[in-house]
């Protein structure tokens, strides 16, 4: 009897060993998934342009992905990329421009027409314009210095 | 994730052998192969899962921007280009030797486009403004390559929505679609918070279709020949011998969420609204931009544009579709499958072909295959299932640009082998049982 009840005990003791350990493992799998959150956020917090870009990008979500799509990469024959272009990486006036009036022209962007309209963004902030415009000038494989406020607040001022 | 469903594996191997055994097993069911369409990758040198009994082969490639096409009752192909590759907008193609890919390949017209159908001996293809005739001689070559016949003329083309695919009806009628160079009549086109205009003027040129006789040169607009209207832009249409009906596949509206964020989430955008299928008869309305159908309520709603919450149903007079299916997923071809060679359940059903989406990003696109729809006595008689898979070379598309083919076109052979285009890749695949 005593034998069978120290065996039981035994394998309480094992259950609940294994128990404690499974839900330790899964603090620690809680706990790996919260550290990765924070150190993604130092890494932006570093500079103050990634945490321009960061807000350009929420921007980006909002109002330009549906057509330029998440890599930046457009949609063939419809809209055009943003990645290595002429209007995206050059005279930042025009490119303010195409954010503020958008374009119907069917422009030739490498080569290439495209279909569809670009709406006006008139509407937006000038530091969503800017935040926005940092974004895609410093993503998608593009380089180029950000656009500022003060920026599009003389184009805006200018039209 | 697998890991964190899972968390009382007490070695790394053991999760990692689970981990791989999930792993292989979702990648074995693939839902959209096996387990609810019943397709198998069928051995052929496409990379196209089909269902059983059908195999395929890779016609021709490296075409360009094969839009739609069309087969001769000698099987010899005619492919319309979007845009000139060396200098050439229709490629003829035939398979001299009969062993499924072609063998002899020219090139003529001097224009981009979309629309190309063969009625009586005649070849008919359309730019984005206009639809010529060929006549063809005893070896189906046109006779005319340089100067073929103008039937239409200025037709309006302002870059969005421009292709004008053709149809013929056996009454010596071709029709010709025309698209709305709008996304819904917004004043500001795709401009937040831009109403919609009512009654919307672009339906007087575009926005529906118009019906030219196949005979008569240098029509354009006359006042009457518009045959139905509120269809938003067509691309894949055909002629339903049996019914002796148009039937036609409406792109959807695109954009409810980006336009309207309260209205509508990331999630329901992307599957709203349904790409229709609408059987016509002359002076019939579809509703755009008035309204968009909901396949999941079913019902007709009012466009955001015009008062619309998502709920207000609107234009009860307008047209209900005959098939409604999801969002966005762009159906470029349409044809009617009167052959004998497929089996007798194929006989008179609809194949679609779906170009893909781009609109319902960030959500991942959907389309890229072609689908079929069951007939009997002229109305689908059954769900739709995905017939012909694997166009896109992923199995999952975050972006258009990364599908390697893209299926456009559709076309009967005189023996009932199918036909497909892709825009994306330039290759024709021939599709037998
Ligand atoms: C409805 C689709 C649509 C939306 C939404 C949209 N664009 Fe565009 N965009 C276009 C089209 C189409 C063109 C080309 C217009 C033309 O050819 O005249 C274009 C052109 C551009 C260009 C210049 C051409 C190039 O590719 O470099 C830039 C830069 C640009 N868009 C950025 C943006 C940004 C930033 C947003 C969001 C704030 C945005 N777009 C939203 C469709 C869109």
């Amino acid at each position: 009897m005593k034998k069978i009840i120290s065996f039981c005990l035994f394998l309480c003791f094992i259950g609940l060993w294994t128990a404690c350990k499974n839900s330790s493992e899964e603090q620690k799998e809680e706990k790996s998934v919260e550290i990765e959150k924070p150190a993604e956020e130092n890494q932006a917090g570093k500079m103050d342009t990634e945490i321009k870009y960061a807000e350009g990008k929420a921007v980006y979500q909002q109002y330009c992905v549906t057509c330029h799509q998440s890599t930046g990469s457009g949609v063939p024959n419809l809209n055009p990329p943003l990645k290595q272009t002429e209007y995206v990486l050059g005279d930042k006036e025009t490119l303010i421009g195409i954010i503020l009036n958008g374009s119907s022209e069917g422009l030739e962007i490498n080569g290439k027409v495209y279909s569809n309209n670009m709406p006006p963004f008139d509407y937006l902030k000038d530091q969503e314009i800017a935040d926005v415009l940092s974004y895609i000038r410093n993503n998608f494989g593009n380089e180029a210095d950000a656009v500022t406020v003060s920026e599009v607040e003389k184009i805006r001022g200018n039209q | 994730m697998i890991l964190f469903k899972f968390p009382s594996f007490k070695n790394i191997g053991g999760a990692a052998a689970i981990l791989l055994l999930s792993l292989t097993t979702s990648c074995n069911d693939n839902p959209k192969n096996k387990d609810e369409s019943g397709l198998t990758t069928v051995k052929n040198d496409t990379g196209l899962s089909l269902p059983e009994g059908f195999s395929g082969s890779i016609f021709a490639d490296s075409l360009g921007a094969a839009r739609h096409l069309a087969v001769t009752n000698s099987g010899n192909v005619f492919v319309k280009l979007g845009s000139l590759k060396d200098d050439k907008g229709i490629i003829r193609l035939s398979d001299k030797n009969k062993d499924g890919k072609a063998d002899e390949q020219s090139g003529f017209a001097n224009y981009g486009g979309t629309g190309i159908a063969i009625k009586d001996n005649k070849l008919y293809a359309s730019s984005n403004t206009s639809v010529f005739r060929y006549d063809l001689d005893q070896e189906d070559m046109p006779v005319n390559m340089e100067k073929p016949d103008t039937i239409v003329y200025g037709l309006i083309d302002r870059r969005q929505h421009n292709s004008k695919s053709i149809t013929l009806d056996n009454g010596g009628n071709i029709y010709v679609n025309i698209g709305a160079y709008s996304n819904a009549c917004q004043e500001e086109d795709r401009t937040k918070g831009s109403p919609g205009r009512r009654p919307c003027p672009i339906l007087d040129s575009a926005g529906g279709i118009w019906r030219f006789k196949a005979e008569k040169l240098k029509q354009t607009y006359d006042g009457n020949s518009r045959y139905a209207t509120g269809l938003r832009n067509v691309v894949g249409l055909d002629w339903n011998a049996k019914n002796n009906q148009l039937f036609v596949m409406q792109h959807g509206r695109d954009q409810l969420h980006s336009l309207y964020p309260d209205l509508y989430n990331e999630q329901q955008s992307a599957e709203l609204p349904a790409e229709t299928m609408y059987a016509l008869n002359e002076g019939d309305d579809a509703g755009w931009p008035y309204v968009y159908y909901d396949q999941n309520k079913n019902k007709k709603i009012l466009n955001p544009e015009y008062g619309g919450d998502g709920e207000k149903t609107g234009a009860p007079e307008a047209l209900d579709p005959v098939v409604a299916f999801p969002g966005h997923m762009a159906p470029n071809a349409l044809l009617f499958y009167t052959g004998d060679m497929f089996p007798a359940r194929y006989k008179n059903g609809a194949f679609i072909a779906f170009h893909g989406s781009w609109n319902r990003a960030p959500e991942p696109q959907e389309g890229y295959y072609v689908v079929f729809v069951p007939f009997e006595n002229g109305k689908p008689s059954g769900d739709w299932e995905v017939f012909a898979d694997g166009f896109a070379g992923a199995e999952t598309i975050e972006s258009p640009g990364d599908a390697k083919h893209r299926p456009t076109g559709l076309a009967q052979g005189p023996d009932g082998a199918l036909y497909i285009s892709d825009d994306a890749g330039g290759t024709i695949y021939k599709i037998t049982y």
